[in-house]
């Protein structure tokens, strides 16, 4: 159940970044929004984690070389042009996935299906946000350059295989790209010219090789669930 | 805060002039008597708006305020239903504050205004919040106690004088409905789980249940807004009333958890028909007021700092509006209404 | 530093479901339109509320005064002969 856990872990690794942003958001109405994301996010990520087993014993349960995620979304939220950034770059992915996935008739047919109306909202969000990023003022282009160049490097690890995932992961990578560059482009930005994976990052999440912040996320995570073996909630 | 009174609205010059404003005095008297809502553009004296818009302000402020010591724990929540049940109820409470202060707009007090005041602190948002939450288990309490006495509070609102209000506690009491027993449902898991889980639940209760009775606000005898904000129907009961309600819904809601009220004086009174309680520190509750709780500092810094650190966000929005808007067709040059369907 | 500029006010309309009008729901702030749109959405639509909205710039409603209430509202108040009831129509004629 590579797949699965590989999905299940994307959902549920940024569903918890965004978690981290209540409270904190630029602005009450994005409080709302960044919310409704987790949230599907959230339900997406227990659907795929029931396939494989008890959803609690595999979020709190794991330790971090288990996880299949990949590392853009256990990135740490930045400001708000980097979690815009993450969010485009993810939700793009997800949503091109998600269509492929609900077309065919594999074993996530009818999760894609609901998801992928959830993510093409997720998706209209991000690009909606870049656009008035980087057309907005010269500090926010610079904030939201910034922001794409930095997590660039994460976003070839997305066109890896993962077992069980069943689409032509070259023509989705085109089409990511065609996607994405188009909305850089009207948001008035560079497309960043660098390569998409070190020999780190390149499909390394999925192998359960992370970043260094994941470990901490981790560990506010599963600390409370863990502190209490055996106990329900 | 200055307080408000109604004889500032009676003052008028001599003659004519005063004769019209005692008219609509009388016409606004009359129709609060009558049970009938004021809406935003109708004559209203003038502390009767000042009492609304620092009532609005301070109750929406303390629904943004109030994410705080929730959102706490949602990185923490012990598993994926308990999180994102979480998530939602904190969501809604800043849902709840965009309400409250579109209702409070509507008396053109602007919400860049009101968060100014309160970043500021010239305004001010419920005390309670000002207590820490330690534990998972104050997430449960928060939800029983916290929220129970709001909607205690609340519940009378919905016939609130003045329409927005009213009708944004209508919407707020509607959505707020599962907080309450989500934190219930949360303290019976505990205290029906494993001694430790017990025990989180027993020491949350001891801590939120006086601070939760203090919501109310003072005693009667010494409400400096109580009485004007009675005849005006923005307030329909008064504090203590509502206190000894809240009361005696709580001890057969405790007794049913398994769980103590740290109270020894509370008995059944039998000639009232309810319960007594014992004697609050209204020291404490001074000294929140005055700044001095345990996280007066820490709520309002991470709120100045969310809306400092978002400016460049929410400048960049205007900038990009203001760009566009000049474009035939786009989105900023909207003079008529924009839909989308489902 | 503190924004300078306040979003401004949009006023929200939801079409609980197909066969019903736009009802006013409440108001937000968004820098524009297509913003506003998706706010709406996020806000006022979360438990299912709606299948569509509407949102206008607050700005750009004109509402009657209540000062011309008796003007306006009263003058309709002393014609029945605009409603059915006012007609009396023999017993047992159907379909009028």
């Amino acid at each position: 159940m590579t797949a699965a856990l590989a999905l299940g872990d994307d959902a549920l690794v940024l569903s918890h970044r965004l978690g981290e942003w209540a409270g904190h958001a630029p602005v009450l109405e994005e409080e709302v929004a960044l919310a409704n994301i987790a949230l599907d996010l959230l339900g997406q990520a227990r659907t795929l984690l029931s396939f494989v087993g008890d959803e609690d014993q595999l979020a709190y349960l794991r330790e971090e070389r288990a996880f299949r995620n990949v590392q853009l979304v256990e990135q740490p939220n930045g400001d708000f042009a980097h979690t815009i950034a993450r969010q485009l770059y993810f939700s793009v992915y997800q949503h091109l996935l998600y269509e492929e996935l609900a077309a065919g008739e594999g074993e996530f047919a009818d999760l894609a299906a609901k998801a992928v109306k959830e993510v093409a909202y997720h998706r209209d969000h991000a690009e909606q946000w870049v656009l008035r990023l980087g057309d907005g003022t010269a500090e926010s282009h610079e904030r939201m350059q910034n922001a794409l160049d930095a997590l660039w490097r994460f976003t070839g690890e997305l066109f890896e295989p993962v077992e069980g995932v069943d689409v032509d992961r070259h023509a989705l990578r085109d089409r990511w790209l065609t996607a994405v560059s188009s909305v850089v482009e009207r948001a008035t930005l560079t497309l960043p010219t660098g390569p998409q994976s070190g020999a780190w990052t390149a499909g390394a999440g999925r192998q359960g090789l992370h970043t260094e912040p994941f470990g901490r996320m981790l560990a506010e995570m599963q600390h409370l669930h863990r502190s209490h073996p055996g106990a329900s909630w | 805060m200055a307080a408000v009174t109604a004889d500032q609205t009676t003052q008028g010059t001599a003659g004519t002039a005063d004769d019209a404003e005692a008219e609509r005095l009388a016409a606004f008297d009359a129709a609060v008597a009558a049970d009938d809502r004021i809406e935003p553009r109708d004559w209203m004296p003038d502390a009767y708006r000042a009492s609304l818009i620092r009532q609005m302000a301070q109750h929406a402020h303390s629904e943004i305020i109030g994410m705080q010591p929730e959102a706490n724990w949602i990185t923490r929540a012990p598993s994926l239903r308990r999180k994102a049940i979480l998530m939602a109820k904190v969501q809604d409470e800043a849902g709840h504050g965009l309400y409250l202060y579109s209702a409070a707009e509507t008396l053109g007090a602007s919400r860049e205004e009101l968060l100014d005041k309160l970043h500021a602190g010239r305004q001010r948002y419920s005390s309670i919040f000002n207590y820490p939450t330690l534990t998972w288990a104050d997430v449960g309490a928060i939800g029983w106690l916290v929220d129970g006495a709001a909607i205690t509070n609340q519940v009378p609102l919905c016939r609130c004088s003045y329409g927005p209000y009213a009708r944004a506690m209508v919407r707020v009491c509607k959505e707020e409905s599962f907080h309450q027993r989500q934190g219930y449902e949360l303290l019976l898991a505990l205290s029906r789980g494993t001694p430790a889980q017990h025990e989180m639940a027993q020491d949350a209760v001891n801590r939120w249940w006086w601070p939760s009775l203090m919501m109310f606000g003072p005693p009667d005898d010494s409400s400096a807004h109580s009485a004007q904000s009675m005849a005006w129907k923005i307030k329909r009961h008064s504090n203590d009333e509502l206190r000894r309600r809240f009361v005696d819904i709580c001890v057969p809601q405790a007794e049913a958890l398994g769980l103590t009220l740290p109270d020894p004086d509370i008995r059944w009174n039998e000639e009232l028909g309810q319960h007594d309680y014992g004697a609050i520190d209204w020291t404490e509750f001074q000294e929140v007021l005055k700044g001095n709780g345990p996280c007066n500092e820490q709520r309002l810094t991470q709120r100045r700092t969310a809306h400092e650190e978002g400016a460049w966000v929410r400048d960049a929005a205007v900038a990009y509006a203001e760009k566009h808007a000049a474009r035939p067709g786009s989105a900023g040059a909207a003079a008529q209404p924009v839909e989308a369907t489902a | 530093m503190s924004s300078s500029t306040d979003w401004p006010l949009w006023e929200v309309f939801v079409r609980s479901r197909r066969g019903l009008s736009h009802t006013h729901a409440g108001s937000l702030h968004a820098p524009d339109a297509e913003m506003a749109l998706r706010n709406a959405r996020d806000l006022y639509t979360r438990r299912s509320e709606g299948v569509s909205l509407w949102v206008v710039p607050s700005t750009a409603i004109t509402a009657s005064s209540p000062d011309e209430k008796d003007s306006f509202f009263e003058p309709a108040g002393d014609k029945p002969y605009r409603h059915p009831t006012f007609y009396e129509i023999p017993e047992g004629v159907k379909h009028l």
